[in-house]
């Protein structure tokens, strides 16, 4: 069981982590300005294992990957989210972070919710609700599966 | 059944005879562009590699703009990292040269390439008809260790143009009224294709403008038609085409879109949203603190040329800064040769340096709490050019000109 925190919709990458701490040299330094400039507590707050669920186009603008890997340093377990922008689902897949897509959540949940994920089913559970999810495409749960894409290219050049 | 451009490429770069929107496909790249935004990141994951290695240093290109010159002393660390990696491994390497996208252009990128670069504005390389996409660093390093990736085939978007834009309207003006008008997420996923009669009409400079903007619908890529204008911007700079891939007569579109150019009206994008689009006229009054022309989207000679005879012989408003940083250095060179640098600083205008300047909010030009900004960069996200209560109004070079002379929103009809 993790807690949700809720985002809206069209949430983009500058306020995920803002361009002025991206080029700091390690993502534990950048990982405390997390959604800064949308909840300046979510970095003191989120615990490892928590969730972030938003609406619709999560993570457009930019391409920096520092996005994902922040909410993963923070130990955010998943972002369920109605749809993704492009780049940060690809990226986060890449990272090894679950993105999820599941229309009906966003509107029936509050932050501070307990929220269970049950990927394999494909399914979320809150307030002993259940909401389906979408599956990832097999190839790209199966970059998720082995740890993210660098992990699987390590498996590669063992073979 | 026929194939998009998009799908002709990515079919030859995986030596596939056909794909099909949806399928996955492993494909071989032609460039990898990198920029001082990611690339220290890249660099410690490519430490930590079994076996790290480059597949080939030649499709490598990597690119200082984001904080040119060097802002801080962290920014310093993650500088020299790039610096001293491309020497050691023969990387091609710019510093100073400007804007990634628009070295890119100036440099490298020709018809039917598949490019990726970690920048989202990649796309902009459709303006020669190739595939370019942005990436994050993981998915950079794949690709630089092994030189390829894996794509899935985008939906295609078409828009067919006609006419042509009116005196005062800008490529711009075309773009932000297309996001506008299918949202930040209408091209989600998509490659938005552009050709017909209008992009005719349309300069090298104006398809850059236009193609570069597409991932604010959050398009995959965006590719134009090959022509004429294509070819002999090639040629200027040294370059012949890879392929010149065409779609299909019986391509299939998710949808087409028919553009009359004459019908686009200068336009203005409110914080904090692209697709927040109005007529510019409506914003008239709005006070301002900076103003920024520049960026890879309208940083190029022809959108000096805009703002320089706008404020030739007038003056920055005294409570305004404006800032003018052209793209490269190239326009940059140029710009002195016409004059314009003169024009800009007779007016009192702040003229930088080629870089990413506060279009991305992390260097030189940054605005504080509860400032304006008025600019012809990429985006106008909560917080993206400074303070996280601060206001960006996007508009083209001649509104942001005229704009920096009143003291308030306005557009250039409005300056006598």
């Amino acid at each position: 069981m993790g807690k949700i925190f809720k985002f809206g919709q069209d949430v983009d990458t500058d306020q995920i982590i803002a361009s002025q701490y991206i080029i700091y040299p390690t993502i534990d330094e950048m990982k405390v300005h997390t959604f800064e400039s949308l909840d300046s507590d979510f970095a003191a707050n989120v615990q490892p294992g928590d969730y972030v669920v938003a609406s619709e186009n999560f993570g457009c603008g930019s391409s920096r990957e520092q996005a994902p890997s922040v909410l993963k340093a923070l130990g955010v377990k998943a972002v369920v989210a109605k749809s993704f922008a492009r780049i940060f689902y690809r990226n986060a897949i890449n990272i090894g972070l679950p993105v999820i897509v599941c229309k009906e959540l966003h509107d029936n949940v509050q932050t501070g919710e307990e929220m269970e994920l049950f990927m394999q089913e494909g399914v979320v559970r809150v307030n002993d609700k259940e909401y389906e999810c979408t599956r990832l495409p097999e190839y790209m749960q199966g970059i998720l599966d082995q740890g993210g894409l660098i992990a699987s290219l390590n498996k590669e050049e063992e073979k | 059944m026929g194939m998009t451009m998009a799908e002709k490429i990515i079919a030859a770069a995986a030596n596939v005879e056909t794909v099909k929107p949806g399928d996955i496909h492993t494909v071989e790249l032609d460039r990898l562009m990198s920029n001082d935004g990611t690339t220290h990141l890249t660099i410690d994951m490519y430490h930590q590699l079994q076996n790290p290695h480059i597949a080939d240093v030649n499709k490598l290109v990597w690119i200082m703009d984001h904080n040119v010159p060097c802002d801080s002393v962290k920014t310093a660390a993650s500088h020299k990292k790039m610096r001293d990696f491309a020497r050691e491994h023969n990387i091609k390497f710019y510093e100073g040269a400007g804007v990634c996208h628009q070295v890119m252009m100036e440099n490298h990128v020709t018809s039917g390439e598949l490019i990726f670069g970690a920048d989202s504005h990649t796309c902009a390389y459709g303006a020669v008809g190739a595939f370019g996409t942005g990436v994050g660093c993981t998915d950079y390093l794949y690709a630089m260790v092994t030189g390829k990736s894996w794509l899935l085939v985008p939906e295609t978007l078409r828009f067919e143009l006609t006419g042509k834009l009116k005196d005062g309207v800008y490529a711009r003006d075309l773009i932000l009224s297309i996001i506008g008008m299918i949202g930040a997420n209408g091209a989600n996923y998509m490659a938005m294709e552009f050709g017909g009669e209008g992009l005719q009409t349309l300069c090298m400079s104006d398809r850059i403008a236009i193609c570069n903007l597409c991932v604010e619908a959050g398009a995959k890529t965006a590719l134009m038609d090959v022509d004429e204008i294509t070819l002999t911007y090639l040629k200027e700079h040294g370059r012949e085409p890879k392929h010149i891939f065409k779609s299909d007569e019986d391509a299939q579109f998710a949808k087409v879109y028919e553009i009359d150019l004459s019908t686009i009206n200068p336009i203005v994008a409110k914080p904090h949203f692209v697709d927040s689009v109005v007529d510019a006229k409506e914003c008239i009054g709005i006070h301002i603190d900076e103003a920024f022309l520049g960026s890879c989207n309208n940083g190029r000679i022809e959108d000096l040329r805009v703002g320089a005879d706008l404020i030739r012989g007038k003056k920055v408003h005294p409570l305004v800064r404006f800032l003018v940083v052209p793209a490269s250095a190239e326009v940059y060179k140029q710009a002195l040769v016409e004059g314009i640098i003169d024009t800009f600083m007779e007016a009192g205008a702040i003229v930088m340096n080629p870089n990413c300047s506060v279009c991305w909010g992390s260097c030189q030009g940054v605005i504080g709490e509860n400032e304006v900004l008025i600019s012809t960069g990429t985006r106008n996200f909560k917080g993206r050019a400074g303070h996280k209560d601060s206001f960006v109004y996007l508009a083209n070079a001649a509104t942001v000109t005229a704009s920096a002379i009143k003291g308030e929103i306005t557009t250039a009809d409005q300056i006598a």
